[in-house]
């Protein structure tokens, strides 16, 4: 193995969380700094090319290869797991960027009541409310030391929103259950289109309140904190999945990489991938990867950082022997535990007379409703505990995903009666969706897979994953409250969600994996301390959402920016 | 090195038809000569002609519009299945292949290359039938896997950017009103609410002003 000169600090893994960490701490230290990652390097002048459906959003060219890596899922211990073969319910990614190239852009942050979630729920139902087998821990921090990393994280993206929450006092327009806020959103919101509007004034005449979704792409040019200026989002349509050809999105390419480029300390090394963590003496010693000539490398380092996505982290701990792996039958060890998904349903489907012009857009710009989220209403006399928004999002219609989906009416599913409803209803379907909370529970965890391994033979990451009945019958109850607010909206046919039964490896759900290596007050409850430092090896920093201990309905990425930020600060 | 086949195909409508040359240029063919010869990258003659019929029933011209034929479907599908994405590339493919419950997906070894050849057995003359021959024949695979990747392929080429080799002449996106990969509607986005705002699909390479080749054109 080639053995590099030591570096200041190492970070494995080039997105979102790795280059932030990159950024923050090439200001604090002149210690050199190398980032890993291990697919391409990226630029946004790219994604021009890249407004393809088939290749993008079809073939997931954004994404891992997923012939290279996979992971398996089972849903039960007892179950025999089988390989991910085609990506679904998730999409990892890799390259400069990583997912946060192909995101949506919809930045929320978590409720005050999120932090804290086994106290408050204790307090205002009681312990025995809790369902069977349920895992939920606080987080450790409170959301008032959160709040100015997110300030600071929704600045650096140029986040665009109403406030509905300004230092306690409520504001109509804007999402008045969000915690409060310092300051109103650096960018002013995304335009409303239409399916939107008529979602948001059926809905507040049905008594809710809503708000234009957080969204990461600027409504209008920008110039954030660190000088990087950003032009207003054009509704093109191809933001998920893809990379944004403007700039608009916020990305680690056009947010992070120019801050990074002007330090002389920073050095990326892409199409890198790396193996292991390695530990010596109790200590972080570096990484071991392998570069784009096949060559296995060490790269020596005085700090490590773990910044690869969720699940990533979790089976790089593991293939390190980092840590102790958790065993759900016993409840022993830390490492793997707190596995959580999203309760992520298109609760409505929408069927109406008038034509959408649904090829508009942008990943983030709609509007939602948190009038059922977390603990807003009273749970004291409902099946479920938790919550979540329904929204819906304009983030234009690509044809070869979106057609043929037809009212319940319709029988045939081809021929020419088929193709003359599909092209009559193409422009007319609107779906309301709902993203909800994933509780954790002990048997949802992860391990290494005992048969399938990777390109370069290790194991693959095992997940073990189901939903429980309170994740059932919260969407049963959205989707109720889903069909109303379609009638309210005119709809002239509805089809209602199916029904959440076993967790669908084939659905996609958004890329929004939680757990595995979480946060905590105690070692004896948690794999990192508060400010990502792993409990056992002082110099390891584990960044990224496998830091949650469950998932609060919310998209992840905001909360793991600020959550970085706060890192830095304790890592030099 | 197989035996190169060709699909004879009849140029039809005022516009003629894009054609890929074998060089895998774009050409634009009138209605002279009126009848052309598509080289085939996968299927034989024989079996191109069997996918295009299917196709073209799955989603026929008819009074609501052209259909799979006018399209070109199958030579996206042939293009499709002769590059990497026919040779599975972007699945996970390693042993061992055993039976799940759906929620895991598809578990089987079969590359889409081998769904079709093995699916093609069962529309041997298919077509030589009449349209309620072909219908009928249909309905009998309409639970098989092949016949499932066929619509799906169907669906891909009526409305793929044209590189690929379907939606010739961006016909399929006529249809549905799409207008291709526009950089920005900044100004329409938030106007004509519930009124049909349609504009003449481009395809990526005529927005861009330059040719645009799919990412695996010449990949395996």
């Amino acid at each position: 193995m080639k053995r590099l000169p030591e570096a200041g600090i190492v970070v494995a893994g080039g997105g979102w969380t790795g280059l932030l960490a990159a950024k923050e701490l090439a200001t604090r230290t002149t210690d050199r700094i190398v980032v890993v990652e291990r697919g391409g390097a990226r630029k946004t002048a790219d994604y021009l090319d890249d407004m393809d459906e088939l290749d993008f959003a079809i073939r997931n060219r954004m994404s891992q290869e997923i012939r290279d890596e996979t992971v398996t899922i089972r849903h039960s211990t007892g179950d025999r797991a089988l390989p991910v073969r085609q990506y679904g319910s998730f999409l990892n990614g890799a390259g400069v960027g990583g997912a946060g190239e192909q995101w949506s852009g919809i930045s929320f942050r978590y409720t005050p009541e999120a932090f804290e979630l086994r106290t408050r729920i204790e307090a205002r139902y009681g312990s025995k409310r809790l369902p069977e087998d349920c895992a939920i821990q606080d987080w450790g921090i409170t959301y008032d030391e959160i709040e100015p990393y997110y300030w600071h994280a929704e600045q650096m993206l140029g986040l665009s929103g109403k406030a509905g929450n300004l230092r306690g006092r409520r504001i109509a327009g804007g999402n008045i259950f969000e915690g409060p806020r310092r300051f109103e959103y650096p960018t002013p919101p995304m335009k409303t289109l239409y399916l939107a509007a008529m979602f948001r004034d059926a809905t507040a005449r049905l008594g809710y309140h809503p708000y234009p979704l957080p969204a990461a792409t600027t409504s209008q040019p920008y110039t954030n904190p660190d000088r990087v200026s950003r032009a207003g989002c054009a509704y093109c349509g191809y933001c998920e999945r893809f990379g944004c050809m403007i700039g608009a999105k916020a990305q680690p390419t056009n947010v992070l990489m120019p801050v990074i480029r002007r330090r002389n300390n920073v050095e990326l090394r892409p199409r890198s991938w790396v193996r292991r963590i390695v530990v010596e003496g109790g200590r972080a010693r570096g990484v071991s990867y392998i570069d784009e000539t096949g060559a296995e490398v060490f790269q020596p380092a005085a700090k490590v950082i773990l910044a690869s996505w969720a699940l990533n982290n979790t089976r790089l701990l593991l293939l390190s022997g980092i840590g102790e792996p958790y065993d759900p039958a016993t409840g022993k060890g830390t490492l793997g535990k707190n596995l959580t998904h999203q309760v992520s349903i298109p609760a409505a489907m929408a069927f109406f007379n008038d034509p959408l012009n649904r090829y508009m857009g942008a990943g983030a710009a709609g509007i939602a409703v948190s009038d059922y989220d977390g603990d807003v209403f009273d749970h004291a006399s409902l099946p479920f505990l938790g919550g979540g928004f329904l929204y819906t999002v304009c983030y234009g219609f690509r044809p070869m995903a979106n057609f043929g989906v037809l009212p319940p009416g319709v029988k045939t599913s081809w021929g020419s009666e088929w193709k003359k409803a599909a092209l009559h209803w193409y422009d007319r379907t609107g779906r309301i969706s709902f993203y909800g909370e994933h509780m954790a529970y002990r048997g949802n965890s992860m391990d290494l897979d005992p048969t399938y391994t990777d390109r370069h033979g290790d194991p693959l990451l095992r997940l073990t994953i189901d939903w429980r009945d309170n994740e059932r019958r919260m969407a049963e109850f959205m989707t109720a409250k889903a069909v109303e607010i379609a009638r309210a909206m005119g709809a002239r046919e509805i089809t209602p969600f199916a029904g959440l039964k076993r967790y669908d490896a084939t659905r996609y759900q958004g890329t929004h994996i939680q757990g595995g290596t979480i946060m905590g007050a105690s070692p004896a409850t948690s794999v990192v301390n508060t400010h990502m430092r792993h409990w056992q090896i002082e110099n390891l920093f584990v960044l990224g959402a496998s830091t949650y201990p469950q998932n609060p309905s919310g998209n992840p990425t905001l909360t793991t920016l600020a959550l970085t930020i706060r890192a830095a600060e304790k890592i030099v | 090195m197989r035996r190169r086949h060709f699909l004879t195909i009849t140029a039809t409508g005022a516009g003629g038809f894009l054609v890929y040359r074998l060089d895998r240029s774009p050409q634009r063919v009138h209605a002279q000569p009126r009848t052309l010869k598509v080289p085939l990258r996968f299927f034989s003659e024989a079996q191109a002609l069997a996918v295009a019929a299917a196709a073209a029933r799955i989603f026929p011209a008819d009074d609501s519009g052209p259909g799979a034929g006018d399209a070109g479907v199958v030579i996206y599908i042939d293009r499709q299945l002769a590059g990497p994405y026919g040779a599975d590339r972007y699945r996970y493919t390693r042993a061992p292949f055993l039976d799940g419950p759906p929620e895991l997906g598809n578990q089987g070894k079969a590359t889409p290359r081998e769904i079709y050849r093995e699916g093609l057995k069962r529309l041997e003359g298919f077509a030589d039938l009449d349209e309620a021959g072909q219908d009928s024949r249909l309905k009998e695979i309409e639970a098989a896997p092949f016949f499932a990747l066929l619509k799906r392929h169907t669906i891909e080429g009526m409305f793929c950017d044209p590189m690929h080799g379907g939606n010739l002449d961006k016909i399929g996106w006529q249809l549905i009103g799409f207008p291709g990969p526009r950089m920005t509607y900044h100004e329409e986005v938030d106007q004509h609410h519930g009124k049909p705002l349609r504009y003449p699909p481009l395809s990526l390479g005529e927005i861009l002003g330059r040719p645009v080749k799919p990412v695996d054109e010449d990949g395996e």
